[in-house]
């Protein structure tokens, strides 16, 4: 089986910093990889470079067969990713069903039947539909923004640390429907929260210094406590 | 009673003028950031390109749409060649647009000349109307439709268009915009070349007003504009409107009574904004 996203040995800058040095990673349709390693290692930027929002040096990124790669962010979303970024991306000044439309590449049934089926899903937005997204709690602008991501026929979704900030009780709400989504979904994800990544992934990447320096199941690496040690700095209990 | 009758309607009638300049400009600044100085020259050469049209027409409405398709055409222009490379360029921006008013003045002399231009409003708003002791221009009515009718369109395209939506959203975070496959340089360039018609509309409807058009009067309702963009508050839009009304009605009474004090009162007016609340009237983030 071909991968439906391929990074090949792809590297990028932001400013004069040389962040990405070598990321390569394969994803292949209906699985949920997770993307690990410790701050500052480059997890961020290998989402951001994917959908161009950080330009690719070097390496190439391959989507579905399509090169993306030097593909403006506008274009290579619209090659099917969606995109949940790490500080949601929500704009407050619109509401949150302008916030579910500005998202929508097309107005037609199918993706309007999608929206529904969304907001079915998540009942929180149902309720607060025509209120600015401003006024929203934490946990309910990252349902808004996987929300947006799900209104189109997206091949892959990227979430960016969709537990970050949240509660304890909130991270749970999120996990439950990721792992609702991912039934029917192929994810990115890139996670600080161990037992989310544990909850949703089915194989992971370990990215150190820009590079990906380790693959396997997730199952091999919750079995193998010296791996979490060496290259995420923690044991779990 | 009158004299404030009258002094009202020429100050809202100023009011929508400025409003017509500070609105395009607001923008522009809101969403891309940018400290536009263009936009003194885009009002000259609307004003220029309608008197133009008109003497070889004799139709106003062909003056009028001629002017703004030539200021949007201008806007495109601008931002495309020297505007979008300095984008988040502050320092730059200034500059390179300081440096095209320049230009763009002294090619309007080149192809107008040094001298005024007279202008007469068109035959059909020419006249007055007398209610009671109270003197009403119609061509000051019809400017305080038009700046009611343009507030209401952009107040439309802002808050009920897809267009709109991806403005507000734009100002906030444009890079989270592409990200949802929306190509936000054509929203920029199509804003920047609204704000410019804008100007141009402006520039088209002050010349009647005056009697004449000259390639100096540009400036000061540029610098007008920039006090009401403060005042209102940087980006915004109702700012802007609020801003404008405030700064018309404060030129027509200040220079009635004791015209000396205008430009002071103006500054005045400024200076306490910035004192008391910073921000401006309907302050908002502005992009770095």
């Amino acid at each position: 089986m071909n991968p439906l996203l391929k990074l090949d040995n792809v590297s990028s800058f932001i400013g004069p910093f040389h962040i990405l040095q070598g990321v390569s990673l394969e994803v292949y349709p209906g699985e949920a990889v997770v993307i690990l390693g410790r701050n500052g290692a480059g997890k961020t930027t290998t989402l951001r470079t994917i959908i161009g929002l950080v330009p690719a040096s070097g390496g190439k990124i391959i989507l579905d067969n399509v090169d993306l790669t030097a593909m403006p962010p506008y274009n290579t979303v619209r090659q099917g990713i969606g995109f949940v970024p790490e500080d949601y991306g929500i704009f407050d000044a619109l509401t949150v069903e302008e916030n579910l439309l500005i998202a929508m590449l097309q107005e037609d049934q199918e993706t309007l039947d999608r929206r529904d089926h969304v907001l079915e899903l998540f009942t929180d937005l149902k309720e607060s539909y025509k209120r600015f997204a401003s006024t929203l709690s934490g946990g309910q602008r990252q349902m808004l923004s996987i929300a947006r991501a799900l209104v189109n026929d997206n091949k892959i979704i990227l979430i960016d640390e969709p537990s970050k900030g949240l509660a304890p009780i909130i991270v749970e709400k999120v996990r439950d429907t990721l792992l609702t989504f991912k039934q029917k979904k192929t994810i990115v994800l890139v996670e600080q929260n161990f037992e989310m990544a544990c909850a949703v992934g089915d194989r992971f990447y370990i990215i150190a210094e820009g590079q990906t320096v380790l693959d396997g199941t997730m199952k091999e690496l919750m079995d193998d406590e010296e791996l979490q040690r060496k290259h995420l700095g923690f044991v779990t209990a | 009673m009158h004299i404030f009758l009258m002094l009202l309607i020429n100050g809202l009638a100023e009011g929508a003028l400025i409003f017509l300049m500070a609105a395009g400009l607001s923008i522009i600044l809101g969403l891309l950031g940018v400290v536009n100085f263009t936009h003194g020259v885009l009002f000259i050469w609307g004003g220029y390109v309608s008197i133009w049209i008109f003497s070889m027409t004799g139709s106003f409405p062909i003056a009028i749409i001629a002017a703004v398709a030539a200021g949007f055409i201008m806007g495109l222009i601008f931002e495309r060649l020297f505007i979008r490379p300095v984008y988040g360029n502050v320092t730059a921006q200034i500059l390179i647009t300081l440096g095209l008013g320049v230009v763009f003045t002294d090619m309007a002399r080149l192809f107008w000349g040094p001298n005024p231009i007279p202008a007469s409003r068109p035959e059909f708003m020419d006249g007055t109307w007398v209610i009671g002791a109270v003197i009403i221009s119609q061509y000051r009515i019809f400017l305080i439709i038009i700046g009611i009718l343009v507030a209401i369109a952009i107040n439309y395209l802002v808050n009920r268009t897809k267009v709109g939506m991806v403005m507000r959203a734009g100002i906030q975070s444009p890079d989270m915009v592409q990200a949802l496959g929306i190509n936000i340089k054509v929203y920029f360039a199509g804003v920047f070349a609204g704000g410019a018609a804008l100007a141009a509309l402006g520039g088209a409807l002050y010349v009647p007003l005056v009697g004449s058009v000259w390639s100096g009067m540009g400036i000061n309702n540029q610098i007008l504009a920039f006090i009401v963009i403060i005042l209102g508050g940087m980006g915004s839009f109702y700012g802007s409107a609020v801003g404008s009304i405030i700064i018309g009605l404060t030129v027509a009474f200040v220079s009635w009574f004791y015209p000396p004090l205008t430009v002071y009162t103006t500054v005045l007016l400024l200076l306490l904004v910035l004192t008391l609340k910073p921000e401006g009237l309907f302050g908002m983030a502005v992009r770095n």
